[in-house]
């Protein structure tokens, strides 16, 4: 079957925008995806019709809102293939994941001396809640590094595992390099020594089918945004077992059992991690974008985004003076870069008077910008519904740019 | 191709960021402050040296895009023999021209930096223009803290 790609450019609204008289051309979709109609269309119905407060009234309105938020969850346990609805927390985003992981796991069982793996391409978000928890507890953060490539060495990073070691945390797709991590063999590795592993999935899991029980992993993270859903919502995943002997991370409404002023008890999972009102409609369109998601497949999304990745790397190539940064193998759709002299801002704004969304910026990723000695890099970033056409337009923005800096 | 962006990256701003001038380090600067845009993470070392109240010398260092390269770069020319008063008020003045606030711009009080104006059409870019003067307002406040955008 060929990609409908009419058919998916169709289903994102947003996508007939005109950008300073431009057809928009989106290409950060790193930072966020757009929506589709469907997920649009779920958030509406609902505040229209079905929306009240969830799991606290008896009234028609509340139990629809309740059925939609937890048929979203169990679409999402379908999706990644965990074991069970009640592997799925609702938080935030990945960072709000990666923050309630350090401060519930964490606190309960990394202390003074022990050691927490993370590696040198990782988002900030996969690096600061980690320093906090070490500040906290004495604990030690150990960084596994990588190559000029942005590859992970897997030697050093086998050689870091030892009996210190309490906690490993590794992004699986590089938000800032494209680098796609062999995560079979970084969860593998660790588990051998009884050592638990979460994963960064955020720039992931727009882009490949995720099989959380055929990886092992214990813990794995992302954002709904990132998912062509909503911002405002992001899925924890975890073992049962993990989950179930974790301390709760925020208290009040809908996390507890029984409450009276000598002790409360905390309800079971996953509403123990759920305090207070969650993003219901959020959620919901989160739901609706993986129903979305499933009519394409994963697979057909990969396949196409890898030949825009490919095609976009080899154009970019020929561009005298553009240096690619992150070479990996193994890369998600994402091509990060620099143009000598031309600083990443300047090609911001000259690619948006084109009609054309890309991120300059450090990509929240500080210590690989370090680790490459640039300030910044430009990225442009694939998503299911861009196009080869849509390349050819940002490559030849980036010659006549080089050419106007002179 | 550009049309839209010729009022922000006018020729003296290319001229600028090809040829910065000022783009040293100062031996026995009077005053030396960071400025840092965390946006972008650009960072800049501005240098004075004053004599009483007279800025008699500036200069900087470090790495930022077009706009900031170029802001900086006429700001250490035209502060130089200018009072720190002086200095002070074409803060201000640049200040209102770059965000806008001011709807007509006082060429003259201005002088070269009306280059500068066409970033008032591009918020995104307001900060890379004024890194550099926040940084003098830090250096002549005497202030020994990095000076953030933020
Ligand atoms: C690899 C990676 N991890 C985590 C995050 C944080 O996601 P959020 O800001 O949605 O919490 C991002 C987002 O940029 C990311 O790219």
């Amino acid at each position: 079957m060929t990609y409908p790609i009419e058919q998916i450019r169709a289903d994102f609204p947003i996508l007939n925008e005109k950008i300073r008289n431009k057809p928009l051309v989106y290409l950060d979709n790193a930072a966020s995806c757009q929506k589709p109609q469907a997920v649009i269309d779920s958030m509406v119905k609902l505040y229209s019709h079905d929306y009240a407060n969830v799991h606290r009234g008896v009234h028609t309105l509340s139990v629809r809102s309740t059925d939609q938020m937890e048929s979203a969850r169990h679409k999402i346990k379908t999706f990644i293939n965990a074991a069970s609805d009640k592997e799925i927390i609702f938080v935030r985003g990945a960072t709000e994941a990666v923050n309630l992981i350090a401060q519930t796991y964490g606190r309960a069982n990394i202390h003074a001396g022990d050691e927490i793996i993370i590696t040198a391409m990782e988002h900030h978000s996969n690096i600061v809640p980690w320093q906090m928890l070490c500040e906290q507890t004495g604990a030690i953060l150990k960084v596994a590094p990588m190559n000029l490539a942005g590859e992970l060495l897997m030697d050093e990073f086998e050689q870091l595992l030892s009996t210190k070691t309490k906690f490993v945390a590794v992004v699986h797709t590089s938000n800032a390099l494209g680098t796609l991590n062999p995560v079979e063999k970084i969860i593998k590795l660790p588990h051998a020594k009884n050592i638990p592993v979460m994963l960064d999935g955020a720039q992931a899991i727009p882009h490949t089918a995720v099989d959380v029980q055929k990886l092992d992993c214990d813990f794995y993270v992302f954002s709904g945004h990132k998912l062509y859903g909503p911002s405002g919502v992001g899925v924890l995943y975890g073992k049962q077992a993990l989950l179930e002997a974790m301390p709760p991370y925020q208290g009040g409404g809908d996390m507890i059992r029984t409450v009276s002023f000598e002790k409360s008890t905390y309800a079971g999972l996953p509403y123990k991690f759920e305090a207070g009102t969650p993003a219901i409609a959020e959620i919901i369109g989160l739901g609706a974008a993986v129903d979305y998601l499933n009519t394409i497949g994963m697979q057909a999304i990969a396949d196409h985004e890898a030949s825009l990745l490919a095609y976009a790397t080899q154009q970019a190539q020929q561009i005298d003076g553009l240096k690619i940064i992150g070479e990996a193998k193994e890369k998600g759709a994402i091509l990060s870069f620099t143009l000598g002299r031309i600083h990443p801002h300047d090609i911001g704004t000259m690619l948006d008077s084109l009609g054309i969304a890309i991120r300059a910026g450090h990509h929240c990723a500080m210590p690989v910008m370090e680790f490459y000695q640039v300030p910044a890099t430009a990225r442009a970033s694939f998503a299911m519904y861009n196009t080869k056409a849509e390349i050819d337009v940002l490559i030849s923005g980036i010659q006549n740019l080089i050419e106007m800096f002179g | 191709m550009f049309e839209d962006l010729r009022e922000l990256y006018q020729e003296v701003i290319f001229d600028h960021n090809r040829n910065p001038r000022n783009f040293h380090v100062m031996e026995n600067a009077d005053r030396q402050v960071d400025g840092f845009n965390p946006l972008c993470g650009d960072k800049l070392t501005l240098f004075l040296k004053l004599d009483g109240d007279i800025i008699t010398d500036a200069s900087f260092q470090g790495n930022g895009c077009a706009i900031s390269t170029a802001s900086v770069s006429l700001m250490t020319d035209i502060i130089k023999g200018k009072t720190q008063a002086q200095a002070e008020e074409l803060f201000t003045v640049f200040h209102e021209m770059t965000t806008g606030k001011e709807e007509h711009i006082n060429l003259e009080a201005v002088g070269k930096l009306a280059v500068l104006a066409g970033v008032r059409e591009f918020p995104a870019r307001v900060k890379c223009a004024t890194l550099a003067w926040h940084t003098l307002d830090a250096a002549l406040k005497n202030q020994q803290q990095a000076v953030s955008t933020e």
